[in-house]
C-alpha cells in the first residue's frame, strides 16, 4: 500500500524526468558555462583559462555602449508601433468580426508560415536600392537616385516591427476577446459616450493583453541581428550582430559570452518584473498562444 | 493558436449582443466600422506583401543566377532546374531530416511534461513552470551562445547532433505548453467513470485521456516542426560545418536569392498551410462530436 502511493506520488516525477533533464542539461548547465567562458582569457589558438577577469565586462560594455542603448531603442520604437498598429485590428477582429473572427486571424498568421530569413530578404529585395519599388519611383523621377531605405535604422525598425506585429496582435485580442459586452452595455446605459466607454471601461480590461505582448515581443527585437544584417548598415548594427561576431567571426569568446550575458539579464530582470505583475502562470498562459 | 478555436463559441453571443445595441448611434459607427476594416485588410497585405513577391518571383526568369528584376515568366525552376544548386537542395534535406527528428523527440517529451504539469499537483511545479518560461523568454542569441559555450568548453565539435539538441530544447516548452493546456481542459469526472467502470489507470490512460489530448499533440507537433525548419539564430551557433535551408539563404542575402530558393520556400509555406489547415478541421470537427 505505501510503496504503492509513494509510486504513485512519483509518477508526475518520472514523467517529466526525460525533458526536464533535457532542459537543465542544455539550457541551464550552458548558461553556467556561458558566464564561466565570460571570466576566462586567452585566444582560441593558445586556448582560455578561467582568470576571473571581471574586466572584460566593463572593457566589452564601453566598446560596445552604442550598439547595446541601440538595440533597446530600436527594440522600444519598434515595440511601441507594434503596440499602435496592432490595437485597432486586435479591437475590429474582437469586436466587429463577427464569425468570421477565425479567418481574419488566420489571415494575418499566414505570411509567418514562411520563413523568418526568406520573409526577411525578400523586404530587402523589396526594398533594394534599384529594386521593383525604389527603382520604378527612380525612373519615373519621383525620387532623387541617391533615396534608400535599406541600411538605415528606419529600415531594421520597420523589418522588426513586421517580424513580431502577430506576437503583439494576438495578446491583445485575447484580452479584448475576454471582456465582457455587459460591461460596455453597462457603460452605454449609464450614458457614456463610444470614446468615455472605450477609454474607462475596454482599454483598462485589455491592458494585460498589451502587456503580454511586450512581454512577447520586447525580448526577441532588442536582441534580434537577423534584420539589422539583412536590412541593416554600419550605422545600425545591433548587439546581437557584435555578439554573433565575436563568437562566429574573430572567436573572441570571453567578450561575446559578456555581452550575452549582460543582454541577458538585463531583458530577464526585466521580464521577470513583469511576469510577477503579471502572475508567471498567467504569462506562460499567454506565451503559449 | 489554441485561442482561435477556443474563442469561437463565445462570437455569437457578442455579435447578438452588438446588433441589440446597434440602433444607437449607427451612421457614425458604419464610417468607423469601414474605417478599421480597410485599414486591416491594408495590414494583412502588408504583413503578405514579402509572401507573394517570394511566389511570383519563384516563377521568374532571370540573366544571372539570382533574382534582381522581373525578367519574363518561366516554370523550369519549379522542375528540371529545382535541385540546379547542389548545396542547396542538400541544405533542405538536411533542415527536413533534422526538423522531422527533432520533431519526434519534442514532441514525446514535451507531452509528457504537458500531461504532468495539466494532471497533478506536485512540489517544485512552480519551480519548473518557472523553468519553462525562462527557455522561452531568453533571447535566442543567448541560448545558441550558451550552448556553444557549451560545446567549446568540451570539445565536443559540432554538426547534426549539436542542431538537433539545441531544436529539442528551444521546442520542448512551447510543445509542454500546449499539451497541458489541452490536459487542464478535460473533465476530470470522465477519468473517473472510467475506473468506476473497472479500468486500471493504465488503461484509463491510453483509452480514455491520451485520445482527448491528441489534438493537443498535433498542434504541438506541427509548432515544433514549424520551429525547428524556420531557425536561423540558433542553428548558426550549433551548426559547424553543417548548413540547413535559412543558414544557406541567410549567406546569399546580401546578392538576392535564386529562383530555386524562392520555390523551396514556397514549397515549405504551402506544405506548412496545408497541415494547420488539416489540424484545424480535424480538431473542429472533433470538438463538435
Amino acid at each position: 500500500m505505501t510503496s504503492g502511493r509513494l509510486r504513485a506520488r512519483l509518477i508526475p516525477y518520472l514523467t517529466i524526468l526525460p525533458g526536464g533533464l533535457w532542459l537543465v542539461v542544455f539550457f541551464v548547465v550552458p548558461m553556467v558555462f556561458m558566464v564561466s567562458l565570460s571570466l576566462q582569457q586567452g585566444d582560441i589558438v593558445h586556448g582560455f583559462q578561467q582568470t576571473w577577469h571581471w574586466q572584460t565586462y566593463t572593457t566589452s560594455i564601453s566598446a560596445y555602449k552604442d550598439q547595446l542603448l541601440r538595440s533597446f531603442k530600436y527594440g522600444l520604437i519598434s515595440t511601441l508601433l507594434q503596440i499602435v498598429i496592432a490595437y485597432p485590428i486586435a479591437y475590429w477582429i474582437a469586436f466587429r468580426a463577427g464569425a468570421r473572427k477565425s479567418f481574419y486571424l488566420f489571415l494575418l498568421l499566414v505570411p509567418f508560415f514562411v520563413s523568418f530569413v526568406l520573409r526577411t530578404i525578400s523586404w530587402n529585395f523589396i526594398l533594394a536600392d534599384n529594386g521593383i519599388v525604389l527603382g520604378t519611383l527612380k525612373d519615373w523621377h519621383l525620387l532623387p537616385q541617391s533615396f534608400h531605405i535599406l541600411a538605415t535604422g528606419t529600415a531594421v525598425v520597420g523589418g522588426l516591427t513586421y517580424n513580431y506585429l502577430p506576437f503583439m496582435i494576438l495578446p491583445i485580442y485575447v484580452a479584448l476577446e475576454r471582456v465582457d459586452p455587459r460591461l460596455i452595455e453597462a457603460a452605454y446605459d449609464l450614458y457614456a459616450t463610444k470614446v468615455r466607454a472605450f477609454r474607462k471601461v475596454i482599454l483598462p480590461l485589455s491592458i494585460p493583453g498589451i502587456f503580454a505582448g511586450v512581454v512577447i515581443t520586447f525580448v526577441p527585437v532588442s536582441s534580434d541581428y537577423v534584420n539589422a544584417h539583412i536590412l541593416g548598415g554600419p550605422t545600425s548594427t545591433m548587439i546581437g550582430n557584435v555578439i554573433q561576431n565575436s563568437y562566429l567571426g574573430t572567436q573572441d569568446y570571453p567578450t561575446a559570452s559578456a555581452l550575452s550575458f549582460v543582454l541577458m539579464a538585463i531583458l530577464l530582470i526585466g521580464i521577470f518584473a513583469y511576469a510577477r505583475a503579471l502572475g508567471t502562470e498567467e504569462a506562460l498562459e499567454v506565451a503559449a498562444r | 493558436m489554441t485561442s482561435i478555436t477556443d474563442s469561437r463559441g463565445q462570437g455569437l453571443d457578442r455579435l447578438e449582443s452588438g446588433e441589440r445595441r446597434a440602433p444607437r448611434r449607427r451612421p457614425r459607427r458604419r464610417v468607423g466600422d469601414a474605417l478599421l476594416h480597410s485599414y486591416t485588410w491594408l495590414v494583412i497585405v502588408w504583413l503578405s506583401l514579402p509572401v507573394l513577391v517570394m511566389i511570383v518571383f519563384s516563377f521568374n526568369n532571370p540573366h544571372g543566377r539570382y533574382n534582381t528584376t522581373w525578367v519574363g515568366f518561366t516554370t523550369k525552376y519549379w522542375s528540371s532546374k529545382l535541385f540546379a544548386f547542389e548545396d542547396l537542395t542538400q541544405a533542405l534535406i538536411t533542415s527536413l531530416v533534422i526538423a522531422i527528428l527533432s520533431t519526434l523527440i519534442t514532441t514525446i517529451l514535451g507531452t509528457m511534461i504537458g500531461i504532468a504539469l495539466g494532471k497533478y499537483r506536485f512540489r517544485g511545479q512552480g519551480s519548473f513552470n518557472l523553468l519553462l518560461f525562462a527557455v522561452i523568454s531568453a533571447p535566442e542569441i543567448v541560448l545558441g551562445a550558451s550552448l556553444l559555450s557549451l560545446f567549446t568548453t568540451f570539445n565536443t565539435g559540432l554538426g547534426y547532433v549539436t542542431i538537433l539538441i539545441a531544436h529539442v530544447m528551444f521546442s520542448l516548452s512551447f510543445v509542454a505548453i500546449v499539451v497541458r493546456a489541452r490536459v487542464l481542459t478535460l473533465d476530470p469526472s470522465i477519468e473517473d467513470a472510467a475506473r468506476d467502470l473497472g479500468a486500471d489507470s493504465w488503461t484509463t490512460f491510453w483509452r480514455v485521456t491520451f485520445p482527448m489530448i491528441v489534438p493537443g499533440i498535433l498542434s504541438g507537433a506541427l509548432l515544433a516542426f514549424v520551429l525547428s525548419i524556420d531557425d536561423y539564430v540558433v542553428t548558426s551557433f550549433t551548426s559547424g560545418n553543417v548548413t540547413t535551408f535559412p543558414l544557406w539563404i541567410y549567406g546569399v542575402s546580401k546578392l538576392g536569392l535564386p529562383p530555386q530558393a524562392d520555390v523551396m520556400g514556397t514549397m515549405i509555406f504551402v506544405a506548412g498551410l496545408l497541415i494547420a489547415g488539416t489540424n484545424a478541421i480535424v480538431s473542429t470537427r472533433r470538438a463538435a462530436r
